[in-house]
């Protein structure tokens, strides 16, 4: 199974990085999360309600919309202020990403791990720019709520094609499709992860691989 | 064909459909209230949150739903299309944008009907939700009032795309194949706001005389010719007609929210029990924010009102003020404060009662703030009379510091301060109805005076570059210091001479 793979991009200044992520981030988790699984006997289960809140955002005229849930939001809200904190640490002319992956647990046995079989993950390119003066925010303020509005329509295209999903699951094995951690709604099991790439334009993890390559290669 | 699909199946296709629709036209019209839509995520299912979405149904908007499909579900050929339109005070009105519920021919003959079509029926609402927040209608309705109001207007039949002029642009929200054809959601939306652009903020001379409720018709009067659509705010019925609306369910649809893992052959999992119309049971529904700033700033404090002849300030004058008429606080508030919610009755009498008075409050302390950029000739105000926020600052005992150059800068510009000055002006308005209504212009903080009007972008560039202080330039201080050397010693006689002064002031200070 392949798995799909979407890469969004996005220039937004500095302050604006946190609410922009949010917004693209949320949107998709409002489409790839379910309402609490509740099974019964004979192998039927009925599906909790999946409640939304608009979410107007501050630097950016742009307004989206969310799974009710504040658990769900606190954890994204965490992931998403890392990635902002590593990004504003690397420099200003710092470009990142943080990505979005959906996966399955594949059990396997011991001694070895649970694997996990990724087969939807989103990224999101992050260009941050510094503006001089108040009249270019305002623009910027505009403009990148008009491409957010964009990538949120490329979004709702992606998922809308319906594409592989992976099954619904029985009770025993709901833990390796969902997130069943949530008391109120069940996203997919997700992660997010997220790399910054430093002004010379090659990232971390690829400088730490050539050191330790260099190193064993002695 | 249909003779593939069983009985059941074709039932339950029906059924979702229908309710589809009708979830779909509340999505697009609660968008388009102009207020932050919340519902609450519910981990046990109730019988009537179809497609396990927390939409709540607005009865009217059910009813008109209803009134246009008229017993048909949307087909091939039958679209289903929700028309926004904006219309002015003025009477202009502007389509805004259309949206289509279609379906084609393309069937998808092997796709399980009542978990696969469900499932991505309810993704496809997930995509409207998202997408209505994103056309450039969403913006406008977030700031209908007393300039304009939102309308919509429910059809059934051919797609009529021409009111939305040149240029209009489609998005799709999304399609669902199913087995007797393909339900697809799209939006039309117009681009050419010119109508819009010459008339959307003028403030012209103001209106006179227009009633509060004159944008309001109960939706079945037959006042409203039928080509104009219905008001996008939300009325709480009254208690006269409060039943009118409540049987919106028929007693066979229940919304199934059961699935099985089993294979296909036993997809028909238990039925939950009817339940009554979702007027008790639903998930309950969070009340927007009633943030006094937002609400007057997007000027939704129910309509124009008598306004005051007072000449307006100014070519620039952004900011008005409006008073909330004493009307039923839900007539014009777009679903502001008595909410979307469809609990009992007695709860809305409570939030009725408390809305009227709310705005007024928090318009007067709105007020107090916008008075900040009134721009009123200055007039001699001694400080006991102003009414400011920072008079306890002001600098008291003039006498004693009538001479000090801090105090009294050589050139003090007419008013004392500009927070100073308006803030007077504001105080000085009087009472009676001319409280209600300020025209301001809107002027930045720390502007410098009229005839040298500065951007703040302006203002702080300067400030970041200020002149070199006159004592820093080198040659002059070279020079200062030379002489403060020269003249140190006799500084420290009369020091030695005043000692005792000295000692008696730091004693004061310990």
């Amino acid at each position: 199974m392949n798995c799909r793979s979407e890469v969004l991009e996005v220039t937004v200044e500095a302050r604006q990085v946190e609410e922009a992520m949010l917004a693209l981030l949320h949107t998709i988790l409002l489409h790839r999360s379910t309402g609490k699984f509740h099974y019964k006997k004979e192998g039927t289960y009925s599906i909790g309600t999946v409640g939304t809140l608009d979410i107007d955002c501050d630097f950016i005229d742009f307004t989206f919309v969310r799974v009710s849930s504040e658990e769900l939001d606190r954890m994204i809200r965490k992931a998403v202020s890392e990635f902002k904190e590593a990004l504003s640490n690397s420099g200003s002319d710092g470009i990142g990403q943080i990505s979005l992956e959906f996966y399955q647990k594949k059990k396997s046995r011991w001694p070895f791990s649970d694997e996990c079989i990724p087969w939807e993950v989103w990224s999101i390119k992050v260009n941050v720019v510094n503006l001089a003066n108040e009249q270019e925010r305002q623009i910027c303020r505009e403009k990148v709520g008009e491409k957010l509005g964009e990538k949120v329509i490329n979004v709702v295209e992606v998922i809308n094609r319906h594409e592989y999903l992976p099954k619904m699951p029985t009770q025993s094995e709901v833990d390796n499709v969902f997130d069943t951690s949530l008391k109120d709604v069940q996203p997919y099991l997700y992660k997010i992860t997220y790399q910054i790439t430093d002004c010379l334009g090659t990232s971390v993890s690829t400088t730490m691989r050539r050191l330790i390559k260099d190193t064993l290669a002695l | 064909m249909d003779s593939e699909l069983s009985p059941q199946d074709k039932k339950d296709l029906d059924k979702f459909i229908k309710f589809f629709a009708l979830k779909t036209v509340q999505v697009i019209v609660q968008a388009r209230l102009g207020e932050k839509i919340c519902t609450r995520s519910s981990s046990s299912p109730t019988g009537s949150d179809w497609f396990n979405l927390g939409i709540k149904d607005i009865p009217e908007v059910t009813h008109e739903a209803k009134k246009a499909l008229a017993g048909q579900l949307p087909g091939i050929g039958r679209s289903m299309c929700v028309e926004i339109s904006l219309k002015t005070s003025e009477g202009d009105s502007m389509e805004l944008e259309t949206w289509c519920l279609e379906m084609n021919e393309k069937c998808d003959k092997d796709i399980k009907v009542s978990y696969t079509v469900y499932n991505r029926l309810s993704v496809l609402l997930k995509s409207l939700l998202a997408i209505t927040r994103v056309t450039p209608a969403y913006k406008l309705s977030r700031k209908q009032g007393h300039d304009y109001v939102i309308l919509y207007r429910i059809y059934f039949g051919e797609v009529q795309l021409s009111g939305l002029g040149e240029g209009f642009q489609t998005v799709r929200v999304g399609v669902v194949g199913t087995p007797i054809g393909t339900v697809t959601l799209s939006c039309a939306y117009r681009t050419n706001l010119a109508f819009m652009s010459n008339r959307q903020f003028e403030r012209s001379a103001p209106i006179m005389g227009i009633i509060v409720d004159h944008f309001v018709d109960p939706p079945c009067s037959s006042q409203r010719p039928a080509n104009m659509g219905q008001p996008c705010n939300y009325r709480a019925p009254d208690e006269e007609d409060g039943g009118q609306f409540a049987g919106v369910q028929d007693s066979q649809e229940v919304c199934n929210t059961s699935f099985s893992t089993s294979p296909p052959s036993q997809l028909y999992a238990s039925r939950l029990s009817y339940q009554p119309p979702a007027l008790a049971a639903a998930a309950e529904l969070c009340h927007p924010v009633v943030n006094p700033n937002q609400v007057l700033h997007t000027g939704k404090e129910g309509g124009v009102v008598l306004v005051p002849a007072q000449p307006p300030q100014g070519a620039d004058t952004h900011l008005t003020v409006e008073h909330a008429p004493n009307t039923p606080g839900s007539s014009f508030l777009s679903g502001e404060d008595d909410g979307l919610s469809q609990s009992g009755e007695g709860r809305r009498d409570d939030r009725r009662s408390v809305s009227p008075s709310d705005p007024v409050e928090s318009l007067n302390a709105f007020t107090r703030k916008v008075g900040a950029f009134v721009n009123k000739p200055n007039t001699q105000m001694t400080i006991a009379s102003l009414d400011l926020p920072f008079a306890a600052f002001a600098p008291r005992g003039l006498d004693t510091e009538e001479n000090d150059p801090m105090v009294h800068p050589p050139e003090s510009p007419p008013c004392l301060s500009p927070l100073q000055g308006s803030l007077h002006s504001e105080g000085s308005e009087g009472s009676g109805p001319q409280d209600d209504f300020v025209m301001v212009d809107f002027r930045p903080a720390f502007s410098k005076d009229d005839l040298l009007p500065m951007d703040l972008g302006t203002f702080y560039r300067e400030f970041q570059n200020p002149p070199q202080l006159a004592s820093l330039s080198l040659h002059i201080s070279s020079q200062s210091m030379a002489d403060d050397l020269d003249s140190l010693p006799e500084k420290l006689a009369v020091y030695e001479k005043n000692i005792d002064e000295f000692d008696a002031f730091v004693d004061m200070l310990q």
